[in-house]
């Protein structure tokens, strides 16, 4: 299997505070995982350091490009949180998710008709055709982390890295997220972090426990004991009729 | 008698100048509504007037001088807010009072009486310079050029600077460049509307201009004509009844907004009404 994005000894943090230590991990095509941890154990920090927002102060972050990369191909794509942009600001739903296509080495971009036709094809397999012309401050929650995700995927990245892509969302957008997650994990490998270890383990294959350092489990089925002793002390919540694969009992080498 | 009006060239240079300046405006205005900038412009606007009054006691250009104040307060606030942990808005208060202070202590130890001040406060477009006026042509080719050819990238990084970074904009040369032109937009319409008043040309088209669509591009343009409407009415009216010209484009903008919000209640209550007439 190919590699995407491998992270070496990665040391990383802010100013005075290291919040990742010697923090190692490969992610390969196919691959299916969760991050969990308590807040402040990390898990942003990571995913800054894998989208290049966040510089390691030691260590490095590799990526493998495939080489048959067209002009919009990108590695990754990245869904953020939902409270960070402004639902006033005037900006239509086609122009956000053509945002995904902006291109590194040339500010002076323009839009082609294919491009256009590209944002139309994915919005309508979406379900969100009739949202297209829409501004954002129209949508709601559940809509707007749907044109966000159809960013992060517009220019088919061969890793989708979603960040709490279940806060502030309805219970129905979120089955819907990951029934879409299952089909998209067929085209590109996914990582997606949560505080909502109950669900997640449900759809993920494989789970990262990010505090200060980073362990990787690779199965989606993980006991409280385990949690503990990679310390990751989270709790777990089980979830309504939403099955789980969480055991207590589970017997597995490390 | 309207035209004649026009064979005198300060009335020329004037048009000139609410043409140039509803452009500039119009164009600037949309971005820093859309970021919510409001505050940091409000700076940028006061800490020039450090550099007018240095410019009085040097004896030069005071737009230079007010140039050169805004354009570093811009870089400054930029600056300060993301590399430092000194909070924005405190920032903002910090060199906004500093230029105001810095101009005071020159105008005040300018021998003297400094019988423009009342213009750079209050703006007069009747007395716009030719200078002035040549350094807002340059202003608006470049701005309009910008937005041209950049349009998609300042959209986004707008928008989303975090996202825009992760698809790999220069995000931090963008936002410099755009409040660099924000600064000399502002301090090239002090003379139209002056420092006090000046933000308005820059908020009030676009919020108009917000009653009627949330397109950006759309705004930018429905500005444009807002506030050629507006500093055209404010040339006439200043120049019939005597008044400043800044006051006079404010008012009248102030009185178009109204007229537009009542426009669209109305029409919005109308559509309401035959909905529910349509169904029942």
């Amino acid at each position: 299997m190919k590699k995407i994005v491998e992270l070496k000894n990665v040391v990383a943090g802010y100013e005075d505070e290291v919040i990742l230590k010697n923090v190692n991990l490969a992610v390969f095509q196919n691959d299916f995982i969760g991050v969990i941890g308590p807040n402040g154990g990390g898990k942003t920090t990571l995913v800054k350091v894998m989208i290049g927002l966040l510089k390691p102060v030691s260590g490095e972050v590799v990526y493998y490009p495939t080489g048959d990369d067209n002009v919009s191909g990108r590695l990754i794509g990245y869904l953020p949180q939902i409270n960070k942009t402004d639902n006033k600001f005037p900006i239509s739903v086609k122009d956000v998710v053509l945002s995904g296509l902006a291109d590194r080495k040339n500010i002076f971009r323009r839009t082609s008709k294919a491009e256009h036709h590209k944002v139309s094809e994915l919005l309508e397999d979406s379900g969100i055709a009739h949202l297209e012309k829409k501004n954002i401050g129209e949508l709601s929650g559940g809509q707007l982390q749907r044109v966000f995700l159809c960013r992060a995927i517009i220019a088919d990245p061969k890793l989708l890295i979603l960040d709490e892509p279940n806060t502030y969302v309805d219970n129905q957008f979120e089955s819907e997220l990951y029934q879409a997650l299952k089909e998209l994990n067929k085209k590109m490998a996914i990582m997606i972090i949560s505080h909502d270890v109950g669900t997640i383990t449900y759809f993920v294959k494989t789970i990262a426990c990010v505090n200060r350092g980073l362990h990787y489990h690779a199965s989606n089925i993980i006991s409280q004991e385990q949690l503990a002793a990679y310390n990751c002390p989270i709790q777990i919540i089980a979830h309504g009729d939403i099955p789980h694969t969480i055991l207590k009992e589970h017997n597995h080498k490390h | 008698m309207f035209f004649e009006l026009f064979e005198y060239s300060f009335f020329v240079n004037a048009s000139l100048a609410a043409i140039l300046t509803a452009i500039t405006c119009g164009i600037a205005g949309t971005y820093i509504v859309a970021r919510r900038i409001v505050f940091i412009s409000g700076g940028i606007t006061h800490a020039s007037f450090g550099g007018i009054g240095i410019g009085y006691f040097f004896g030069f250009n005071p737009i230079v001088g007010a140039m050169i104040f805004s354009i570093l307060t811009a870089l400054g606030i930029e600056y300060m807010s993301k590399k430092t942990d000194v909070r924005e808005d405190s920032v903002i208060a910090m060199l906004w009072s500093l230029g105001m202070a810095v101009g005071v202590i020159f105008i005040f130890i300018t021998p003297g009486y400094s019988a423009n001040l009342m213009s750079f406060l209050f703006g007069n477009i009747l007395t716009v310079s030719t200078a002035n006026l040549y350094m807002l042509f340059v202003l608006t080719i470049v701005i309009v050029i910008v937005f041209l050819t950049m349009f998609r990238s300042i959209l986004y990084v707008a928008f989303d600077e975090q996202f825009a970074r992760t698809v790999g904009l220069p995000v931090t040369f963008v936002n410099y460049l755009m409040i660099t032109l924000v600064a000399v937009t502002i301090v090239l319409s002090i003379r139209i509307a002056g420092i006090i008043l000046v933000l308005s040309l820059l908020t009030i088209p676009q919020t108009i201009a917000n009653i009627f669509t949330k397109d950006f591009k759309s705004i930018i343009f429905l500005s444009i004509v807002t506030a050629l409407t507006g500093s055209f009415a404010g040339l006439f009216l200043s120049y019939y009844f005597n008044i400043p010209s800044g006051a006079t484009i404010i008012f009248f903008l102030i009185v178009l907004f109204i007229l537009a919000r009542s426009f669209k209640t109305i029409q919005t209550t109308l559509r309401l009404k035959s909905q529910i007439n349509r169904k029942a």
